[in-house]
Parts: C-alpha cells; sequence; structure tokens
C-alpha cells in the first residue's frame, strides 16, 4: 500500500517538473486567494469629500436661519387681540367692558359661580392646598381623585375611569396609549383638533372617512377587510380602531353610534368615542352618547371625555371596561409623565357630578332650551345653523359663502355688533395645522341651561339684528 | 476636587466628573461646576443583571401555570364576545407589569389625604395574591415626612397667605373657564399673571398655559417644521419629545450634557443640510432642560450658550424644576450661571414645583410671545389656566421675588440640598447629580431592592420614591430624593439617620469613596 501510495507522489512531483510554467501559475493564484482571504475589507470611499475645517466655518458664516417668531407688528396685523374678561365666566359676563348674556362658554349647566361648587372648592383648598405637586405614581394620587374616579365610573356605568389634570392632554394621550405603529385607525374627518393631535401621536395609519357618513366608513372597512384577506398573517397583529365623537365640537352633529357598534363586531374594529360635547348632556342622566341610543357603555371601548364643558372644572376623564381603561395608568403619556388634577378641581367636579344627580331632569331642560334656541335662530335671513337639533353646542355659518377671509370677517362684524348691545358669541377659533384646513368659518354658540326662555328670545332678536347690519354694511363696502 | 473617574462602561453607567465648563466661557467659571455620576461598580451590575433574570424565569413560570389555570388569574379579561378581535395588547408587553411592577406596587400611587407639604398622611393599603389584590386597612398613616413630593419651595400648604388668596378668587371667579384664550376664556388675572411673570424673569413677555406638559406638546410644533432641525438631549422628558415628534422635524439627540458631541451635531447640521438634499435647515432648535430630575444633573448652560451662538441655533430651555429652584431669587438656571434670561431664546418652565400650583408657561422676546399668542394650539383649543391657580402662582411669585420669606425659602432650599446631599454621601450612597440641585438621586441598582427601599423608609415615617426600569436604564434603579424648603433641620437629620439604617439592613454603601464627602 505505501509503496503504492509513494509511486503516486513521485509520478505527480515529475509531472509537475515536466511543465514548471503550470506550477508557477498555480502557485501564484494560491497565494493570491491566500492574500484576498486574510486582507482587510477595503473600505469604499465616501462619495463627498471630507471638507477641511476651513470650509467649514465659511458654510457656518454663510448660514443664515430664519427668524424664530415673524416680526411683532407682521403678527399683530394678521391677527385679533384678545378679548377680556373681567370677572367670572359665568351666565353674565363682563367682556371688553361691555355687560353681555354669555352665549359662547361651554358651561351647558350653569355650574360656574355655583355656591355649592364654590364651598367645595373652598374646603378642598384648606383641605389640600392648591396643587398636587407629583404625578400620579410619586404621591400625586389624592383620596379625592380616588373619590371622583369612582363616582365617575358609577355616574357613567363603567367599570373603571381614569382621571387626566387637563381636557385637551386627555385624547392626545389615551389613542396613543393603545394604538402604535402598524395600527389602522378610522377617523371621521371633523374630528377635533385634540383627537387629530392624538391620532398624530400614536404613529398608526389614520383613514378618514366623510363626515357622519356611514356608507363611506363601510366602503373603507370593506377595502381594509379585503386587504387582510390576501394577508392574513399581518393582519393578525394589526389592531383596527374607529374614532368618533358624541357631538362633533366641529360641526354640532351627532354619531350614528348603533351602526358603529354594528360595525365593530362586523369587522372586528374596536370603538372610542370622544364624548367632551355630549357628557353631561345627552340621555336621560346625562351619561352621554350611549345612553341617548340605549346602548349598554361596555359595547364601546373607550369613552374619552372632558370635565372642562358641562362639569366646570378642569381635566378630562377615559371610562371603560377594567381590561382597556386599567392599562391606561401606565402606559398613557399624559397620565404618568404629568402632574395630577389640582384637589380643587377634583372637588368641584365631584360636586357638579353629585348636584346632577339630584336634579336629573337637569338635561332633558338643557335640550329642550338648545332646541328652542335653534329654532328661534334657524328663521334668520343668511345663515345656515348647523348642528343635531338638541345639542346645546351649534354653529352659525353664511347661507352663501363668498372667500374664506371675507366669512371670518363678517362672522367677527357679527359677534362684535352682539357684543356691544349685551349678547356675547364667538367665533370658531382654529389653526392652520388641523387636517381639514378647508372649513368653513363659523359662530359657535352654546347655551346654558340657566338661560330663560326671555333671555333666548331677546338673545335671538340681538343676533338677528346684527346679522342684518353686517349684510348691509358687507353690500355698501 | 476633580476626581480621576475615567469614563467607564459598566451596564449603563457614564462617569464623569468635571470641574469647570469644559472649555467654553472661562469667564464664568465663578462656580465649581460639580457633577457626579460615579460608575456602577461590577459586582452590583451583575448582581441586578442576575435578579432581573430570576424574575424573568419566575415570571415565565408563573405566566405559564396562570395559562394553564394552575394559579388563579386575577387580571382583568378580554370581552367574551370581542374574542374573535386581534389582541389589544401584545403578549410581552404587559410582561414586566404582571411579573415585576405588580409585587411592588405598594410602594408607588400610595393615595395621600392631606396637603403634600413637609409631612403627608398616606393611606394605608394591604396588598395580596401578589400584588393582583388590594383593600384599604381603614388606616391613615400620619405625619409621614415627605421626601418625595416636588414641593421645593414649600408652597403646598393649606393655610396662609397663598391659600387665603386662592379661596378668594375662587369664590369670585368659580373654579372653571370652559373656553380657549382665543375665544373668550382670556380673564384679566391671567393677563396680570403673565405681566407678573414676564416681570420677574425680566424678559419681554410671557404666555401661560393650563398644563405644563401642554406647553411643550402644543407649543414646539409652532416654533419648528418640517424642514427644521431639533437637537435634543438624550435625558429629555417625554413631554418634549412628543412636542418635538409633533411638529414633524428631524430630530437628532445628542449625549446628556455633552457639549462636544453636541458641537458636532450641530457642525453636520449647518454644514451638511437636510438628508439627501443637502438644501440649508431653516432653523435649529436645541433643546435642553434646566434641571434633569432624574439624573440631578444641571444643564451646562454657559457650553450651550456659546454652541448656540456660534451655530446661530436658537435655544429652548424646559426649566420644569429649575425656576424657584436654583438661583439667588429663584429665577432659575440663568440666574445660576450669571447669565442674562434675554439670551435664551425660549425659556418655558412650569408652576407645579415650586409655586404649588398647575400649569406652564413660555417666556422671551415679544416676536414670540404674541406668535404663540395667535398660533399656539393651546391657546386655540385648550381651555385657560383655573383662576384660583393662577391666584396661587400670583401670590407664591410675589412671596418669593419681594419679600424676605421668599429669601429665607430660597436659602432652606439650598442649605437643605447641600446638608441632605454631603450626609447621603458620607453614609456611602452613590448620590448621582450636580451639588446644588434640588432632585437628590441615589443608586440602589437591585430590582429586589426597589421595593425593600421604600417599605422600610415608610416604615421608618418617609415617603420616598423610588424608580426602576422603564423610568431609568435597566441597571441603574435609584431612589429620588426631592428637596423642599419646607422641611427643617430636624427633619433633615432624621431622614439621614433612617437612610443610614436603611443602608445598614439593605447594604446600599456602594461608593468606592466615602471621602467624597468633603
Amino acid at each position: 500500500m505505501d509503496v503504492d501510495k509513494l509511486w503516486i507522489v513521485n509520478e505527480a512531483i515529475q509531472s509537475a517538473l515536466q511543465t514548471p510554467y503550470h506550477v508557477i501559475f498555480e502557485g501564484l493564484l494560491v497565494i493570491w486567494i491566500l492574500r484576498l482571504i486574510f486582507s482587510k475589507p477595503h473600505k469604499i470611499p465616501d462619495k463627498e469629500e471630507k471638507l477641511t475645517a476651513k470650509e467649514k466655518k465659511e458654510l457656518v458664516d454663510l448660514w443664515k436661519p430664519e427668524p424664530l417668531a415673524p416680526p411683532v407688528e407682521k403678527t399683530l396685523a394678521e391677527t385679533r387681540p384678545y378679548r377680556l374678561v373681567n370677572g367670572q365666566v359665568g351666565k353674565n359676563i363682563v367682556i371688553n367692558g361691555h355687560k353681555c348674556k354669555n352665549f359662547a362658554s361651554l358651561n351647558f349647566l350653569g355650574l360656574v359661580g355655583n355656591k355649592r361648587v364654590d364651598d367645595k372648592i373652598e374646603k378642598c383648598i384648606q383641605n389640600y392646598g392648591v396643587g398636587t405637586c407629583g404625578p400620579r405614581t410619586f404621591y400625586g394620587t389624592f383620596d379625592i381623585h380616588l373619590e371622583l374616579e369612582k363616582k365617575l365610573a358609577e355616574f357613567m356605568g363603567a367599570e373603571e375611569a381614569v382621571i387626566y389634570s387637563y381636557g385637551f392632554a386627555t385624547v392626545l394621550s389615551a389613542i396613543p396609549a393603545y394604538a402604535k405603529k402598524g395600527d389602522i385607525i378610522f377617523a371621521d374627518e371633523a374630528v377635533s383638533f385634540a383627537v387629530q393631535k392624538g391620532l398624530q401621536g400614536s404613529r398608526s395609519k389614520v383613514v378618514y372617512f366623510k363626515h357622519n357618513d356611514m356608507d363611506d366608513l363601510e366602503d373603507k372597512l370593506k377595502q381594509q377587510e379585503k386587504m387582510d384577506k390576501k394577508d392574513p398573517k399581518k393582519a393578525a397583529v394589526v389592531r383596527k380602531f374607529m374614532v368618533v365623537e358624541g357631538i362633533y365640537m366641529n360641526s354640532g352633529q351627532i354619531c350614528d353610534l348603533p351602526k358603529l357598534v354594528e360595525f365593530k363586531y362586523k369587522y372586528k374594529v374596536r370603538l372610542f368615542v370622544e364624548e367632551s360635547l355630549s357628557f353631561g348632556v345627552l340621555g336621560k342622566h346625562g351619561r352621554g352618547v350611549t345612553e341617548h341610543f340605549n346602548i349598554p357603555i361596555s359595547k364601546v371601548d373607550l369613552v374619552i371625555a372632558c370635565m372642562e364643558n358641562s362639569l366646570a372644572s378642569g381635566g378630562g376623564f377615559t371610562c371603560g371596561r377594567h381590561y382597556v381603561a386599567g392599562s391606561q395608568r401606565l402606559s398613557a403619556v399624559g397620565y404618568v409623565f404629568s402632574v395630577s388634577l389640582p384637589p380643587l378641581l377634583a372637588g368641584a367636579a365631584l360636586e357638579g357630578l353629585k348636584i346632577s344627580e339630584e336634579n336629573p331632569e337637569i338635561f332633558a331642560r338643557l335640550r329642550q332650551k338648545a332646541s328652542f334656541f335653534q329654532n328661534l335662530l334657524k328663521g334668520i335671513k343668511g345663515i345656515k345653523l348647523v348642528g343635531y337639533p338638541e345639542s346645546p353646542c351649534f354653529h352659525l355659518r353664511r347661507l352663501h359663502p363668498v372667500t374664506p377671509e371675507k366669512d371670518l370677517e363678517f362672522l367677527h362684524d357679527v359677534v362684535d355688533k352682539c357684543e356691544k348691545n349685551g349678547i356675547c358669541i364667538t367665533v370658531a377659533t382654529r389653526t392652520k395645522a388641523e387636517v381639514l384646513s378647508e372649513w368653513p368659518a363659523s359662530i359657535r354658540i352654546a347655551v346654558s341651561v340657566q338661560m330663560s326662555e326671555k333671555c333666548l328670545k331677546e338673545a335671538a332678536k340681538v343676533i338677528c339684528h346684527a346679522v342684518k347690519e353686517a349684510f348691509a354694511e358687507q353690500r355698501k363696502s | 476636587m476633580s476626581g480621576d473617574f475615567k469614563l467607564e462602561k459598566n451596564g449603563n453607567a457614564n462617569g464623569k466628573i468635571f470641574n469647570g465648563l469644559n472649555g467654553h466661557q472661562p469667564d464664568l467659571d465663578k462656580k465649581a461646576f460639580q457633577e457626579n455620576f460615579e460608575p456602577t461598580p461590577l459586582h452590583a451590575a451583575i448582581l441586578t443583571y442576575l435578579g432581573y433574570a430570576i424574575i424573568t424565569v419566575f415570571g415565565f413560570i408563573r405566566d405559564l401555570m396562570r395559562k394553564y389555570h394552575i394559579e388563579k388569574l386575577h387580571a382583568a379579561t378580554e370581552d367574551p364576545e370581542m374574542k374573535d378581535f386581534v389582541p389589544l395588547y401584545a403578549s410581552f408587553e404587559s410582561f414586566y407589569t404582571r411579573n415585576m411592577y405588580n409585587r411592588i406596587q405598594d410602594v408607588f400611587n400610595r393615595p395621600v389625604c392631606s396637603v403634600p407639604g413637609a409631612t403627608i398622611d398616606i393611606v394605608e393599603r394591604k396588598f395580596s395574591n401578589s400584588g393582583w389584590t388590594s383593600e384599604y386597612t381603614g388606616k391613615v398613616l400620619k405625619n409621614v415626612i415627605n421626601l418625595g413630593s416636588y414641593n421645593y419651595l414649600g408652597f403646598a400648604e393649606n393655610e396662609g397667605t397663598c391659600t387665603e388668596a386662592a379661596i378668594v378668587t375662587a369664590k369670585k371667579y368659580g373654579a372653571g373657564v370652559c373656553s380657549s384664550r382665543q375665544e373668550i376664556g382670556n380673564q384679566d388675572i391671567h393677563m396680570k399673571l403673565e405681566q407678573t411673570m414676564a416681570d420677574y424673569l425680566d424678559v419681554e413677555a410671557c404666555i401661560i398655559f393650563g398644563m405644563g406638559y401642554a406647553t411643550n406638546s402644543t407649543n414646539i410644533p409652532c416654533l419648528v417644521d418640517k424642514s427644521c432641525l431639533i437637537l435634543s438631549d438624550g435625558l429629555n422628558h417625554a413631554s418634549l419629545v412628543l412636542g418635538c415628534r409633533l411638529s414633524g422635524a428631524t430630530i437628532r439627540v445628542f449625549k446628556h450634557n455633552d457639549m462636544e458631541d453636541l458641537e458636532r451635531k450641530l457642525s453636520d447640521g449647518v454644514v451638511y443640510g437636510q438628508p439627501r438634499t443637502h438644501r440649508p435647515w431653516k432653523k435649529i432648535l436645541i433643546i435642553v432642560e434646566g434641571v434633569y430630575s432624574m439624573e440631578g444633573s444641571i444643564v451646562n448652560l454657559p457650553g450651550v450658550l456659546a454652541l448656540k451662538k456660534k451655530y446661530k441655533a436658537y435655544l429652548y430651555l424646559d426649566e420644569a424644576h429649575s425656576i424657584g429652584a436654583l438661583g439667588d431669587h429663584g429665577r432659575g438656571v440663568t440666574e445660576y450661571f450669571g447669565i442674562h434670561a434675554s439670551e435664551v431664546d425660549i425659556m418655558m418652565g412650569t408652576f407645579t414645583k415650586s409655586f404649588g400650583a398647575a400649569g406652564g408657561y413660555i417666556a422671551g422676546n415679544r416676536a414670540l410671545v404674541e406668535h404663540l399668542r395667535a398660533h399656539s394650539h393651546s391657546a386655540c383649543y385648550a381651555t385657560s389656566m383655573s383662576p384660583p391657580v393662577c391666584q396661587q402662582i400670583l401670590t407664591s411669585l410675589s412671596i418669593i421675588s419681594g419679600t424676605e420669606e421668599g429669601r429665607n425659602r430660597i436659602k432652606q432650599l439650598a442649605k437643605n440640598s447641600k446638608t441632605f446631599r454631603q450626609g447621603l454621601k458620607k453614609i456611602g450612597y452613590i448620590v448621582y447629580g450636580n451639588d446644588d440641585s434640588p432632585v437628590v438621586p441615589t443608586m440602589i441598582y437591585l430590582p429586589c431592592k426597589i421595593g425593600a427601599y421604600g417599605r422600610e423608609m415608610l416604615q421608618r415615617g418617609f415617603a420616598v420614591v423610588v424608580v426602576g426600569f422603564p423610568a431609568t436604564p435597566i441597571v441603574e434603579s435609584r431612589v429620588r430624593f426631592c428637596m423642599s424648603a419646607a422641611l427643617t433641620d430636624e427633619q433633615i437629620e432624621k431622614a439621614l439617620k433612617a437612610a443610614e439604617d436603611v443602608a445598614r439592613v439593605l447594604k446600599l454603601d456602594y461608593s468606592a469613596d466615602k471621602s467624597l464627602s468633603c
């Protein structure tokens, strides 16, 4: 055996020596391969050449940033100055020196200046001071917060309520606590600015459907269903939500909750309802849009509302089942990283809830006065009234709009004239940062249950007169 | 007293002491800028990781037992009608909550039933079933010394001038405003507060908002947009991060208080412009905080200002924790460094910590404030500040800026911060942050000690704040003491004794150099 092997090697060496160029070439090839294997990776040079320090300094010197804010004169020329209120924003208000009846603030139940609420606030300040000096996790949870959460949950008929310290921040934090990047949210295009920011903050894909158009929503839900069927693996981890408002701030219309609940179960989409304007307004006991349509609140995944309107206090809350609402205490940014609601505002809200419970007829009275006032204003020539018939918050728009700037000027003119004659109303303020920036200009009227019928009739007269005068002036100019 | 700590990377620690101002503005080096971040000791880091590993293993076992119904499931479950829906929570998301946070829930969310002053009354709770169920025992722990609330100047009071003024205002104005500033929510008391705050800070104008968190998240989008660059400190607060995100600008994070990293990013920003197109940025905004509450560090303001001037950027300074607490007259971190407030473009702050109220403000030159009045999302859509809260701020401001009492409060706070910090260092705790900061974070590292520390201190009559992951890096759990001008010298002494006792029990004297107390 060994001899055979030796003979083969001998043969190989002999043949190699006969063709030296072959050996040399193959040898060089092997060396080249070894070099490639063991050499360091070759760095691809940057497409741009590095700049020298001198060149960098020149670029820095040349760069001129835009000013941080436009010059004062420009800002003041483009915007109207704030109206100044002396004293309380209650039923009667002194605005820019004029004594007026207040039809502009969302004080629906007339709780601003209520004696019981004021006494409760005094007691709270004497007990707790003004601020809580800490977020909920770190000694900012007061017994009054826990009491208010329990009372709210009881009032709404939900399992759990979570309080936030600012109405605007409530919906801004509640939506991103559940909807994350990669999820899909179907939102009404008329949702208020705070909801839009909440949607933006969630980083989910947002699909807007036409305002209150259930057919358009169903189309979009069906489209999504088709896409889900094509990719079932992805669909199994992508959560879907619908965000609507009970009464829309931007249009005063009511949402079609029964249809929405039907879609929820048909297309497996969770439902969030923002009830800032319908809490304390709709329903036999003021529980909002769920009570109005007789739908158990457990069917809605999360109800988000603020206590700054009907309860005339501060802050906001969300309520729902334990499974849904409980997780906000750890994942909602506005709850965890923010100082809790001042106890005096929590006390005011508590007292407001107690007063509403003791006088449940107040909500029906509010709605009746609202529709009475709406009927008085419907007849004004040249003005279109937009809003759900029983909503105490509705909009007046120009029937035949001209241009956005002229319409806005016209409406401001109406507001000024009403103010001089003792009725305070306001133009609905907007910024250009809204998703729907072409929203028509409007006056937003808010009716308080404190207003008597006589008062409402007089107010309607003043507004009608102001509109006539404003039209006359525009025709002249 | 400059140490020789090198920049070590133990776990996630930094380990830098610097005396002076990193070579910038040597003429402002009037104070020795002392900041300590002692690196994590190796044995603590190893034990911490081991601790988390054990918790995770047990967590998996318990989850499995709950899945197969061996252990009773106490957590709320989804509505059975909705079982076909895509699950609301990813199964791993709440793993930490279920298995770690739940067990030490008794040190968080402690309900308080008194004013959050130097002492508080805590409602006692009893937890069972590993933290799943709780009940109130009916007892109230009275007069627990409060080392956890943000009550820097001691204005969390329920009697005295502030309280009386707030009550009078509440009776006159009520609590709610029900309207935004741009509509009819602009009351005379708001204008008065804005003017007073502007005078106090010595700037042209000021605008106030109802919530500190909303101040950041609704105003940063008004100042910058898609074609701007934001350079944000690595440890900025969640509200600043949200504000930056909502603005749509490009965000680049620089290492905490690291002037070299900031300069590099500024230079790259100006020189190379926007990514891909290389068009110049419209504006560059640097966002920093005055005092960082988790680290106890103070921003290197002279350094940042020097860079800002060199590269023509704008500076947004969030003084949530430093207004009222730093500086001889409580004017914040600008006064602390001897810099005039007009050098900072946007001075933002909150009224929650030093003024015992709620809300936020932005101050600066008139062009900026008028722009925000017209375009701020908060001024346009959000309700204005409640009048009694405004009054509380007005009264406390008048005390801070004009009276002997105010000066005494500021002095007492500075004294308390120094005494407490030195005391803790003598005991052997690793204390993070700047010597002058009213926030005193000390390290406990191990997850088991988080719950234990909170409980031990409560037993001895002290309310403290313990923080772990995810608010801090996973290895660096800490106890965060908040100093207050309301705490007397004896209360501080008692606190130090208790801290020493607990350090002995829990073996928290990690500091390698006990002589750091001089």
